[in-house]
């Protein structure tokens, strides 16, 4: 036993060693294994660490830390006076990897562009259903095919977008990750060999690091791509150790086998900010936790019954006891550091006294109401049902009876998000690209109910204002519409804003560079760590 | 023995032919929807569900669905996993080396020290050390493995700092697969110090995986070696002035060993569940991690194709324990 004993510490020690050796390595404990490499149909935040932040690139990028759109792969952008047409020019010189697979013979250019498109666009396009089964959740999500009416090479370097209809988010749209640029001359090599699957399980892109190997469930390897357009970056390996129990990851860093986890339970904050070896990052996540009445049920139909259910309800104990100060309460439905985020909005005061006046005015007795709690724990709201509970105990105080209601994930939003469902839903979001239409035309729409409208609401005001705000592209003229759109939204109450949640990210001391970012991606383009 | 086997052999068919129904309605039964869980937060419209359903084949009726999977499945093909977009049965076929290499030592784990140690026991019956020792093998038995694996993993490779925390190898080796099991390839890969990483890797796994049916090993030996030591045959070897070592080690424990080895044989269908958590605490890629997160994804395909595989194993080897076991004792043949 005392040999074994040895010989297991002999070998750790000796790893230890070994991996000082590489110190321009960092190991992400990553959360889960990504379905694929191909970041046009995967829908995951884990997919997308994988492929499109590592590997890809994108006509426009997010800021590092926020997101803002900057120039990316197209060096500068004109939109028309309409708002119809997108002129990009694409940067000179942008290399594709070169990997054992492929050995690119021409830099990145406008047929690139088009073909990373069409292919999720144009149903005759060979690659658009290349893997048995295959959709297009995020373009067909962000309403791409009603929005494009044409994309055109106008010459190797310029490509010209022609829209349906103006919409403002666009250019916020082709930031993320379903619109990388993948490489056509790589795709037609795949096409003339007959094997178009290796275009998700081998990737090529212009991105900081290129592909070296996946071993399932296991490890993601990737290496520096040395002729990185923006310049190679300063870790050499970047190795991804897929850890999908929380728990395990925290013990893998702090015994120094990742540099940096993700998504760290609650509980293990405390002693992970404890540990002199580990800094704990954290930032209000691009996030909104909610519960959604149904409008046109009766007798939530009426505003005062809506506001004074919302008024019973103590917010500020809700964000202490389940969200452990790792929440904020919240006013708007938008986060505040979101542009448009509408400062002079006043919450509904925590007043049982004024709900239960307010309930009898609205001539509303004995009240029952299905109370929805999703049975998994989200960033936007990690403990539903204990957020249920609290709210029952507030509801019983002005008379409210609440029976809680539960499902499986997927079958709790089936089943909420149905016209005639009864009650109030909690359900939440997190922000795809950091425009506020994301959240205000994608959640509360009329063209969304059925979708992601769980409060059946279609009111003419906001609706018209979030529509108008599509339309312009003037970010001072936008922030008016969603300014007034969240005065709308605040006096009609078709949900209640509960809170937005702090995100947390460990790391181990070794690592600079490391900015969070808002939209909960985590990109390495610009980390470094210390010997 | 060829008109058992046979025997055996035609009983599997019927035995086959649930395990698919089983698995097809399994997963259809749980609530919940692939094309959902496929489409993350956005949604999908009602008529791009419709289009997605048909496309996926969920709107045909569900009987023509299964006669459908099950033609495939005859002719090998367990369809094409929803999330990967990759066949089931490679999927499966990567990652099984992983489970089986754990599931063998848990199990070499296991029988170590499990005979011994009923073997022990047996010979102190109702003194301290027995007592000590089923007592232990009670706790075992009940230990639930998520939160023993976690102990395990907090102390001796938080606080003691012996053993890696998780995975199969060191991130500083890399070398190609080339037979799936991690100890051979690491031999093969002739890196320095790899065989003895990937060795320190499996050590905690492997006592996790293994605690259940060490425990109940160690019982079980324990209750056949008092049968057998109360035979009249032991006693006449004792009588012959053997020494004790001789009259527990050839006489006793061979014929004790003849249950031990059916309770070793069945305990694969419990290494396999046990896996399922093993793997996930350890984050050890083999099936068990596999099928839990396609559950969770709503992949029919993969869990209807994992789940009939894994099936097959178990039958497969619960058939293997059946021969020998007939081997060893002829009656059960004329049975």
């Amino acid at each position: 036993m005392k040999n074994m004993a040895t010989l297991l510490a002999t070998t750790a020690i000796l790893a230890t060693l070994a991996t000082a050796a590489h110190s321009k390595t960092l190991v992400f404990c990553s959360e889960a294994s990504p379905a694929h490499f191909d970041p046009g149909p995967t829908t995951g935040g884990n997919d997308f660490d994988a492929s499109s932040r590592t590997m890809y690139n994108r006509l426009v990028e997010f800021e590092h830390g926020g997101t803002a759109v900057k120039p990316g792969l197209a060096e500068s952008w004109e939109i028309s006076d309409d708002g119809l047409e997108y002129t990009f020019h694409l940067r000179p010189g942008v290399k594709f990897h070169t990997t054992e697979y492929f050995t690119p013979t021409r830099d990145m250019n406008a047929d690139d562009v088009i073909f990373s498109f069409e292919r999720q666009w144009k149903e005759d396009n060979p690659w658009y259903a290349y893997l048995s089964g295959l959709t297009w959740d995020y373009f067909q999500g962000m309403d791409m095919p009603k929005f494009l009416k044409s994309i055109e090479k106008v010459d190797d370097l310029t490509v010209k977008m022609t829209l349906t209809e103006p919409n403002a988010p666009m250019l916020a749209n082709l930031g993320m990750d379903f619109a990388s640029i993948m490489s056509k001359e790589y795709a037609d090599q795949l096409v003339a060999s007959g094997d178009l699957a290796s275009l998700s399980t081998k990737p090529i892109g212009t991105g900081p690091f290129q592909f070296v190997a996946y071993q399932a469930d296991a490890v993601i390897r990737y290496k520096a791509f040395p002729d990185y357009w923006a310049g190679k970056v300063a870790i050499d390996d970047l190795i991804f150790a897929i850890t999908t129990e929380p728990a395990t990851r925290v013990q893998k860093l702090k015994a120094g086998e990742c540099d940096i986890m993700p998504y760290p339970a609650p509980a293990d904050i405390a002693g992970l900010k404890a540990d002199p070896e580990i800094n704990v990052m954290e930032q209000e996540g691009l996030n909104i936790g909610y519960m959604s009445y149904n409008v046109t049920i009766p007798p939530m139909d009426k505003v005062e019954v809506r506001k004074a259910l919302s008024t019973a309800i103590n917010k500020d104990a809700i964000i202490e006891a389940v969200y452990q100060g790792a929440g904020q309460s919240a006013t708007n439905l938008i986060p505040p550091t979101m542009w448009s985020y509408n400062k002079s909005v006043k919450d509904n005061p925590y007043d049982p006294d004024a709900a239960k006046k307010m309930l009898e005015d609205a001539g509303v007795k004995d009240l029952t109401i299905d109370l929805w709690a999703m049975p998994v724990s989200r960033p936007y709201n990690p403990n539903a049902q204990r957020v249920a509970e609290l709210i029952q105990a507030d509801w019983a105080k002005i008379g409210v009876k609440a029976n809680i209601v539960t499902y499986e994930w997927t079958e709790y939003r089936t089943r909420g998000k149905l016209k005639d469902r009864p009650g109030a839903f909690q359900i939440g979001w997190t922000g795809d690209n950091g425009d506020p239409d994301n959240f205000f035309a994608t959640l509360f729409s009329c063209s969304a109910i059925g979708v992601s409208n769980y409060s059946s609401w279609c009111d003419p005001e906001f609706e018209k204002l979030t529509q108008d705000a599509k339309k312009v592209s003037d970010i001072a003229e936008r922030t008016k519409l969603y300014e007034q759109a969240q005065v709308v939204f605040k006096r009609e109450e078709p949900a209640l804003t509960i809170a937005h949640s702090k995100v947390f990210m460990p790391m181990r001391k070794r690592v600079t560079g490391f900015t969070m970012d808002p939209l909960g991606i985590h990109r390495f383009d610009n980390v470094d760590v210390s010997e | 023995m060829l008109g058992y086997l046979a025997r055996r052999i035609a009983l599997l068919v019927p035995t086959v032919i649930g395990i698919t129904i089983a698995a097809f309605a399994f997963i259809r039964l749980l609530p919940g929807d692939p094309i959902l869980a496929l489409a993350g937060q956005h949604g999908v419209t009602a008529e791009r569900y419709e289009i997605l359903k048909e496309q996926f084949g969920f709107n045909r009726p569900i009987w023509e669905q299964y006669f459908d999977y099950l033609q495939n499945v005859l002719h090998g093909d367990f369809g094409i996993s929803l999330s990967s977009k990759r066949p089931v049965l490679e999927e499966f076929l990567t990652r099984f080396p992983a489970t089986l290499e754990l599931s063998l030592c848990a199990i070499i784990f296991a029988v170590a020290l499990g005979i011994p140690a009923g073997v022990f026991a047996a010979t102190q019956r109702g003194k301290f050390g027995d007592q000590a020792l089923m007592g232990t093998a009670l706790v075992g038995y009940s230990m639930p493995i998520f939160w023993w694996g976690l102990l395990l993993i907090m102390f001796f490779s938080g606080f003691l700092g012996w053993t890696p925390v998780s995975g199969r190898i060191s991130l500083m080796y890399y070398f190609p697969s080339v037979t799936g099991f991690m100890l051979i390839d690491s031999l093969l890969s002739g890196q320095k110090g790899a065989f003895a990483s990937a060795a320190s890797h499996l050590v905690l796994p492997a006592i996790v995986l293994g605690t259940i049916p060490l425990a109940v090993i160690a019982r079980q030996t324990r209750s056949a070696m008092l049968e057998v030591l109360g035979e009249d045959y032991v006693r006449t070897a004792r009588a012959k002035g053997l020494s004790p070592f001789a009259v527990i080690g050839i006489h006793a424990l061979r014929n004790a060993l003849i249950p031990v080895i059916t309770v070793i044989g069945l305990m694969v269908g419990t290494l396999l569940a046990g896996a399922i958590l093993t793997e996930t605490i350890f984050s050890w890629p083999g099936i068990g991690k596999w099928m839990v997160d396609s559950i969770f994804r709503r992949d029919y395909p993969v869990v209807q194709g994992g789940l009939m595989l894994i099936a097959m194993i178990v039958m497969l080897v619960n058939l293997i324990v059946d021969m020998l076991y007939g081997l060893i004792n002829p009656r059960i043949r004329r049975q």
